[in-house]
């Protein structure tokens, strides 16, 4: 078992320590890396365990007799431990390992292909990221299903007394965020979990921006479904988690055929393997999934409660920081938030502003962060996003405010 | 001017610098200066999307020259749109295809005309050259 350590004390000097990127310079200053909703950057043992694995171990999995094969397929299979006592899910086959959030998000509306029929309802809310759009979209377009969407009020938060209202028999499906990635928005997702079982539909969370700062307890939640990417949480790129409560994994049909996910292929018909590798077709991130459970380890060493706790005094300032600046307007301006500061200056382009603080050494990300709907309703191009992770400073964050200030003074 | 002397001119120019702040403040300074586009020419058609800024440009031919109004919703954007008009436009359409874009590397600006950057600059110097060889084929 994984326990958080309450003893140590939060350094963020060591800390830093853990992350080599963290000493670069780009274009001659100190990186400030404040893109973090974006990719998060990774520890030291992270990057020694995908060196360690292709140095020492490397070897297929769920196949070989040979010891390199057992070996990584227990590593491998660990992690995937790790990953269950970490989000507290009942049992590990109901975690299947994917390439990340948008591969979870797929393979689940591809399969709810075979579930959904003409006139039902799937909701989704104006605060999600496009990949948490487009599949339903396409699975609405296939089934002739109807999505809805679940409006949001002005500061960025969902409207969930009309959220009761559209919940009906018809409902079958509830698709939302925990966590917003373009405002930083926690969404009360206990509400809508229950509302939505209430009317007998399934639920599935997007966790790809909330697993970096929050430490879902997935039974205490009751959710059906829930995705993550690594690669936000000091892990590796190019890998992830679906849970899927049993009941709901073994009604869905199979993502993709291939090796890995039949029990016997004969060419009149094959039977599929057993959860969790009925999803988990062709040779995964073996890499990747082990170095996750390396993250997770790093991640709990810490402890979620001082990381949030301490983001949150980051989230505080900057807001107090930026706000002081004349023109300067945030969005996304709820009571929850995560360290996620959305904003715009007045009659300038964020794209201008990203600019110049970029050739300060700063990483902020601008554009539409893949929400345009969200950008639409707010009636603007894009905003300048920072987001800050537990290894940012207080002093970076002087940095970027005088940064956007210098920018400001440029672009006037 | 030719191309060549213009390009040469905006060298000179930028190499009175010693960083790049006084460059971009110089270029946003430029993008003040755009010959902009006719507000009822700022449609779709002239359009170019980057996935973060927008340019407009539009194309006269007048005596066998090729003549180029533009706007941006970035400032930065429309300083190096400022900066490309100030080579292509008001040029033969057979001198705006042989031209090429390098004085933006030697003055320290080539990651804006980075195709992965997204602002349309790209996009934008193709359309000019697309312009130039529809109105070449007219001359022909
Ligand atoms: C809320 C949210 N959902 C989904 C995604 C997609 O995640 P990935 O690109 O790792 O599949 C992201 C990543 O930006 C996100 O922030």
């Amino acid at each position: 078992m994984m326990t958080e350590n309450k003893s140590t004390p939060f350094d963020v000097e060591s800390i830093r320590k853990d992350f080599p990127i963290l000493s670069r310079k780009v274009n001659g200053y100190p990186l400030v890396y404040l893109d973090n909703a974006a990719t998060s950057q990774k520890p030291l043992a992270v990057i020694d365990a995908l060196v360690d694995y292709y140095s020492n171990y490397n070897a297929n999995i769920h196949r070989g007799v040979h010891t390199l094969s057992q070996e990584a397929t227990d590593a491998y299979e660990q992690a995937r431990e790790k990953i269950r006592v970490h989000f507290n899910v009942r049992q590990s086959k109901e975690i299947i390992f994917t390439s990340g959030t948008t591969h979870a998000i797929n393979l689940v509306a591809s399969g709810f292909r075979s579930i959904l029929q003409k006139g039902d309802e799937v909701i989704v809310s104006t605060l999600e990221h496009h990949s948490n759009i487009v599949p339903w979209q396409m699975l609405c377009e296939s089934t002739g299903a109807v999505l809805k969407v679940l409006p949001i009020n002005q500061e960025g938060e969902l409207e969930m007394n009309e959220f009761s209202r559209m919940v009906s028999p018809k409902t079958k499906l509830v698709v939302v965020n925990h966590i917003s990635n373009a405002l930083g928005t926690i969404n009360p997702i206990e509400e809508i979990i229950k509302i939505t079982h209430n009317a007998g539909a399934a639920v599935l969370i997007d966790g790809a921006q909330a697993c970096a700062h929050i430490k879902p307890d997935l039974q205490a939640l009751d959710v059906d479904f829930y995705t993550c990417s690594a690669h936000k949480m000091c892990g590796p790129t190019g890998v992830g988690i679906l849970f899927g409560k049993e009941e709901w994994l073994s009604k869905l049909p199979p993502y993709q055929g291939g090796g890995e996910m039949i029990k016997e292929v004969t060419y009149e018909k094959t039977t599929y393997a057993d959860l969790p590798h009925k999803f988990e077709a062709g040779t995964p991130n073996i890499a990747g999934g082990i170095a996750y459970g390396v993250a997770l380890d790093y991640l709990n060493k810490i402890g979620f409660d001082k990381i949030a706790q301490y983001e949150n005094q980051l989230l505080q300032y900057a807001t107090e920081q930026l706000l002081e600046i004349e023109g300067l307007r945030i969005f996304g301006t709820g009571k929850n938030k995560t360290s996620v500061i959305s904003f715009n200056i007045q009659g300038i382009h964020p794209y201008d502003i990203g600019t110049i603080v970029d050739k300060l050494g700063i990483a902020v990300r601008t554009g539409h962060h893949c929400a345009q709907p969200l950008m639409d309703f707010y009636n603007i191009p894009g905003t300048v996003r920072a987001s800050f992770a537990f290894y940012n400073t207080f002093h970076e964050i002087d940095v970027l405010i005088k940064a956007v200030k210098k920018a400001k003074q440029m672009l006037t | 001017m030719e191309i060549k002397e213009i390009q040469e001119e905006i060298i000179d120019e930028f190499s009175f610098f010693d960083d790049w702040m006084q460059r971009y403040e110089h270029m946003i300074s430029l993008g003040k200066s755009l010959p902009l586009i006719d507000e009822q020419n700022k449609t779709d058609e002239y359009l170019i999307k980057g996935c973060q800024s927008k340019v407009w440009v539009f194309p006269e031919f007048k005596d066998g020259k090729v003549y180029f109004t533009a706007d941006s919703d970035a400032i930065i954007t429309k300083g190096i749109v400022a900066l490309l008009l100030r080579v292509f436009s008001n040029q033969t359409p057979q001198d705006i295809l042989n031209a090429d874009t390098s004085f933006i590397d030697v003055i320290g600006l080539k990651e804006h005309l980075s195709p992965t950057r997204a602002n349309g600059l790209v996009s934008m110097i193709k359309q000019l050259k697309m312009y130039a060889l529809a109105y070449q084929s007219q001359l022909n």
